[in-house]
């Protein structure tokens, strides 16, 4: 098959009705365009939801869980140990929260090559006092230069230097909503009640603001040191052990893992945040099946096209099949026209698409819950456009498909005698 | 002996829709080296059925069919599409030519088709054609241009293109006038003589057929005198 000469017949069928072929082209355009835009625009939410909750949390997080032994004494005894005991009224016994050996299983994880970074934290139940008034909270004790490299801790720091909170003794970066309630600003000096009954100064050096409304109105975060000594505890004390993976997917496998190898409690981050990726799975399908949904009605007009011109062209088919073009080559003609304009409408729907997603990012997006967000997240991953560009070929081709198939078909006897 | 251009054997075809009817009742004849031959017959006896069987378009009859030796039956639909290319020209009672391309191209397409030769000889040829019937000044207008006549001319050269073997025509100068129909025949007489072509012209036209060399005269599906 001339392949040159096939693709010179049929750009002279595109140009000769070259309205319709814009037309068709535009639609392929339009809906690329759309697709892009959408799917880049979903997906750049969909991070920003995603890393809302997962960018803060632990891929692993190690701690030790208040729970009913399930080992009783009776189970050691010679006597009746392979025998089925029932024992009633168990309760967890009281214990510590922290982890054993907090320092060395750290050690252990930081050799590990599939860990990216381990934070140490303690988790404080606490009351902010404000005049008469105990408000409920939690205090974070954290690795501050961990905190950072693993979970971004700096943006969600809206007002304060976070380095403060490990250059400053005793002092604290309260959440948003606290400060609100507490009416303090930066610099005051609050009091905090621990679940021991102790009460102890501490410095606002900052606020953050997580963009969970319910997160920022109990949470604060110490250093290690000062909610170490805030609890009474020794320099050991860690209750948490945060685990950040270079991949994540591992995270499932690698919990069970640790949990058995260290004798902790082990959550990985799938398990925790389900929700999440069900929720970001939804959106995604509902972003492709609008744009496939588009590229489909595009097909469309390409297919009602290439069947009118080749009822236009009737005489002009069967004079080619009469001077010895095959019905392959006729029908390569016709998937020709109908790729040609699937590739161009395609590629000029990306670069339109491209186009319409960098005005959606200057788009000012201000939200008091998303302090680090200026404007609407756009995604630009090349695979929506790869996928965008295979799916209006694809299309294309199948609306060329039957048309083609057709025209290749075309009895030049009939056509020729019909005059 | 040569081997005849075309050789036809005991073609039966029917038409099925809406009843079954005999068209062509065992149709034998040869076609030799040079031969100018014109079909005549009334309106209805098969006289086009039988150029579009020996054409090769048709492929539904019974019989056998020789093309420079080589039997057609049981050859693919590209295999034919291939043999109509490369020995045989063809002209219609109506022109049939692409608007899209200028007239050189039309007049090379065939000749691309076939891809034997470089595009440039291709070309070349086809002025050479397009001089033969005294039209290359049109060479390179569209097809739309140009008149009756001109355009039936720019069809035989373009049915030359590849050096066929055979020249089927169809009612060549159905859609013409007096001076255009001398004209024609005039060019047909020239390619018999000069380049012993052969050609093989389905015509109504009586006179048009007198003065060829060999008439077959058919009636009811069957050759009544060649």
């Amino acid at each position: 098959m001339n392949l040159k000469l096939i693709a010179r017949i049929s750009f002279a069928l595109l140009m000769a009705r070259w309205r319709q072929t814009l037309v068709a082209a535009v639609g392929v355009t339009f809906s690329i365009t759309m697709f892009v835009a959408l799917l880049g625009f979903m997906s750049g939410l969909n991070d920003l939801l995603d890393g809302l909750i997962l960018n803060r949390t632990a891929h692993i997080r190690l701690y030790k869980e208040i729970k009913p032994s399930l080992k009783q004494p009776i189970d050691g005894s010679d006597e009746y140990g392979d025998y089925h005991n029932f024992v009633y009224s168990v309760k967890p016994k009281d214990e510590k929260l922290e982890l054993h050996n907090a320092a060395g299983i750290m050690h252990a994880l930081r050799q590990d090559p599939q860990v990216l970074g381990v934070a140490a934290k303690i988790t404080a139940r606490v009351f902010y006092n404000v005049g008469m008034l105990d408000i409920n909270g939690v205090i974070d004790g954290v690795d501050v230069a961990q905190e950072n490299r693993l979970f971004q801790f700096k943006d969600y720091v809206t007002a304060g230097n976070y380095l403060d909170l490990q250059n400053t003794p005793n002092s604290i970066i309260l959440g948003i909503g606290v400060g609100e309630k507490m009416l303090v600003q930066l610099g005051d000096v609050i009091q905090v009640t621990s679940s021991k009954g102790e009460q102890v100064p501490l410095k606002v050096v900052g606020f953050f603001q997580s963009g969970l409304r319910d997160v920022d109105n109990v949470q604060s975060y110490c250093s290690l040191g000062t909610t170490q000594r805030l609890l009474g505890e020794s320099a050991a004390y860690i209750t948490d052990i945060q685990v950040k993976l270079r991949d994540v997917t591992l995270a499932p496998n690698l919990a069970g893992e640790y949990a058995k190898r260290f004798e902790v409690d082990a959550i990985d981050i799938q398990t925790a945040n389900a929700q999440f990726e069900t929720g970001s799975f939804i959106r995604t399908l509902i972003s492709y099946s609008v744009g496939i949904t588009l590229l489909i009605v595009a097909g469309f007009g390409i297919y009602n096209i290439l069947n009118m011109m080749i009822y236009e062209k009737m005489d002009s088919i069967a004079i080619l099949k009469a001077t010895g073009f095959s019905g392959k080559d006729v029908n390569a003609i016709f998937i020709m026209i109908a790729s040609t304009i699937g590739v161009v409408g395609g590629v000029v729907g990306l670069a339109l698409g491209l186009g319409v997603s960098a005005i959606i990012d200057q788009i000012p997006f201000n939200t008091a819950s998303l302090p680090a967000i200026t404007t609407y997240p756009i995604n630009y991953n090349p695979k929506i456009y790869l996928i965008g560009l295979t799916f209006s070929i694809v299309t294309t081709y199948l609306a060329g498909y039957f048309p083609s198939r057709k025209a290749s078909k075309v009895d030049p006897v009939i056509i020729i005698r019909g005059k | 002996m040569q081997t005849p251009v075309l050789k036809a054997a005991q073609i039966i075809k029917y038409f099925h829709d809406p009843v079954s009817v005999k068209v062509l009742d065992g149709i034998s004849f040869e076609i030799g080296r040079g031969e100018f031959i014109s079909v005549i017959g009334k309106s209805g006896c098969g006289k086009s059925t039988l150029l579009y069987i020996l054409s090769t378009m048709d492929t539904d009859y019974e019989g056998d069919l020789w093309i420079d030796g080589a039997l057609m039956r049981n050859k693919k639909e590209a295999e034919l599409a291939r043999v109509r290319n490369e020995k045989i020209g063809f002209v219609f009672q109506f022109h049939y030519l692409l608007n899209e391309f200028s007239v050189l191209r039309n007049v090379m397409l065939p000749g691309l088709k076939l891809d034997a030769i470089s595009e440039k000889e291709i070309e070349h040829r086809a002025y050479e054609k397009l001089k033969i019937l005294g039209i290359e000044k049109e060479a390179l207008k569209k097809p739309n241009q140009l008149s009756g006549g001109q355009k039936q001319r720019v069809a035989i050269a373009r049915a030359l293109i590849n050096d066929p073997i055979i020249i089927m025509a169809d009612e060549p100068t159905g859609n013409l006038d007096k001076k255009n129909s001398e004209m024609v025949f005039e060019i047909f007489k020239e390619l018999s003589t000069t380049y012993l072509q052969s050609l093989l012209v389905v015509t109504h036209d009586n006179e048009f057929a007198r003065r060829t060399q060999r008439i077959i005269e058919m009636e009811d599906g069957k050759i009544l005198r060649m």
